[in-house]
């Protein structure tokens, strides 16, 4: 059992600087996220962009933003529990939660801070009638173990970086790999079309293209795809023992939707009067996840709603202790590591 | 600048015949969000990068159409639903020449 002060779902910009808004408070943080890097949809959907509108950053890419919050969040060593969704809640005599994702992983924590934007990112499904029959019978679309590949003939749909970076890797173990896309463009990374081209003049990997998968052959499990080639659109056959669609991901509420919280427009209802904190005490929404008359989903909104929620949990956790907020220039850092940052001392000496 | 009128059926079928501005900057996923024509959560995902599909939409007049940049190519290369008249409604910049757009919201991806 993980037992901190704070739990904080999802490890976007809100979430992680919540960790450092709690560290100024002494309060611990540990954070869920269902994607395995920290940085929700900066890291996943557009490290790459600029983002003009973070106070004091006339431009900064959401990358950057995402390695600029985890090193200061760090003296507050925050633990993470990444690749894993929250799945099930339940609220103990004390008040306290226990929080479980899907692998089982159990969080105990006083306070659970939602952070999770628009939802845990799942892989997007390809419309292909029977697919759902299949999954985890040849069908994956996540690869997690490479080695299950080992000398099978492997198909993998999708035109982005995922499905070059895969059908390359998985050529040094798969028997075949053979790579559908419904069109001759690819937008990956320059150099992973590159290497495709050469493995391709190799003979090391099956480019199709324009290609649709359209059906799924087999009794128990995958034993061909069946897709449908060129202008004309040409049906055919492959033998495969695996299909792996990399269309990316597409975030999803999830089960956090069956918590019992207040939802409106796919978004969690909080009290904007005081501290965001949800219809179950104890409970908190904050950044893009939350709702309330006036809500705009933007990063340094999040940011300031981490600030007073983290106000709000440390007045939870100690009802009787009094607490006068401190500037950083004043009171310094201090880490839980033993760090400690502070403004340097001014040099006072007299003028003869 | 003048508004213009834009005929947008949702995703249950009703056609909304609804006035955007040519003067805000705005493209026609944000028309829609603002119309609330469809579920807050379930169309411009991803706030207008073109990296998701949650704001395609089958253009249904013949209006002269911005033509389609890299980004909007290729990602209705990967998207489902997908059509010869689809459009990303996000790379869609209202302007007059979009005056009497019709289009209709392609279904909503699970």
């Amino acid at each position: 059992m993980i037992k901190t002060d704070i739990l904080i779902i999802g490890a976007g910009p809100t979430g992680l600087f919540a960790v450092f808004e709690a560290g100024l408070l002494k309060l611990k943080c540990h954070l869920i996220d269902a994607l395995p890097q920290p940085g929700g949809q900066c890291s996943e959907i557009y490290p790459k962009k600029p983002i003009y509108d973070i106070p004091g950053f006339p431009e900064v890419l959401a990358g950057e933003l995402v390695n600029n919050l985890m090193e200061q969040i760090k003296p507050f060593q925050p633990g993470f529990t990444l690749g894993e969704r929250a799945e099930t809640i339940e609220k103990l005599e004390d008040g306290s939660f226990i929080v479980t994702t899907n692998k089982n992983t159990k969080h105990h924590a006083s306070i659970v801070a939602i952070a999770g934007g628009l939802g845990s990112f799942e892989p997007r499904k390809p419309l292909i009638p029977n697919i759902s029959e299949f999954e985890d019978k040849g069908v994956e679309y996540i690869i997690r173990d490479p080695e299950i590949y080992r000398n099978k003939r492997v198909v993998i749909a999708g035109g982005g970086d995922s499905a070059l970076d895969w059908s390359i890797f998985l050529t040094n173990i798969a028997s075949e790999v053979t790579l559908i896309h419904r069109r001759n463009e690819f937008r990956g990374a320059l150099d992973s079309v590159e290497k495709v081209q050469e493995l391709k003049k190799l003979g090391k990997i099956n480019l199709i293209t324009p290609a649709e998968v359209i059906g799924l052959r087999g009794l128990e499990r995958v034993d061909g795809v069946v897709i449908q080639r060129g202008e004309d659109r040409l049906e055919e056959t492959l033998d495969a023992d695996h299909f792996i669609p990399l269309f990316g991901l597409s975030p999803k509420l999830g089960p956090i939707a069956d918590w019992g919280l207040e939802i409106e427009k796919n978004a969690i209802k909080v009290d904007n009067s005081l501290d965001y904190q949800t219809n179950i005490p104890g409970i908190y929404a904050i950044g893009d996840v939350n709702t309330y008359p006036g809500k705009l989903k933007l990063i340094l909104c999040g940011f300031h709603e981490a600030t007073l929620m983290c106000q709000s949990a440390y007045q939870r956790i100690f009802p009787d202790k009094k607490y006068v907020m401190k500037y950083t220039t004043v009171g310094g850092i201090h880490g839980f590591d033993g760090s400690v940052k502070e403004s340097p001392r001014v040099v006072v000496k007299s003028i003869d | 600048m003048q508004d213009i009128t834009l005929i947008i059926t949702d995703r249950e079928g009703t056609t909304h015949t609804v006035q955007a501005p040519t003067d805000m900057n705005m493209n026609l996923m944000e028309v829609i969000k603002s119309y609330e024509l469809a579920a807050e959560g379930t169309i411009g995902i991803c706030g207008g990068m073109a990296m998701c599909a949650s704001c395609q939409c089958y253009v249904e007049s013949d209006n002269e159409l911005p033509p389609m940049n890299d980004d909007e190519e290729a990602m209705l290369s990967e998207a489902f639903f997908v059509k010869e008249n689809s459009r990303l409604g996000c790379q869609l910049f209202i302007t007059e020449h979009l005056n009497g757009l019709q289009v209709t919201l392609a279904p909503e991806e699970h």
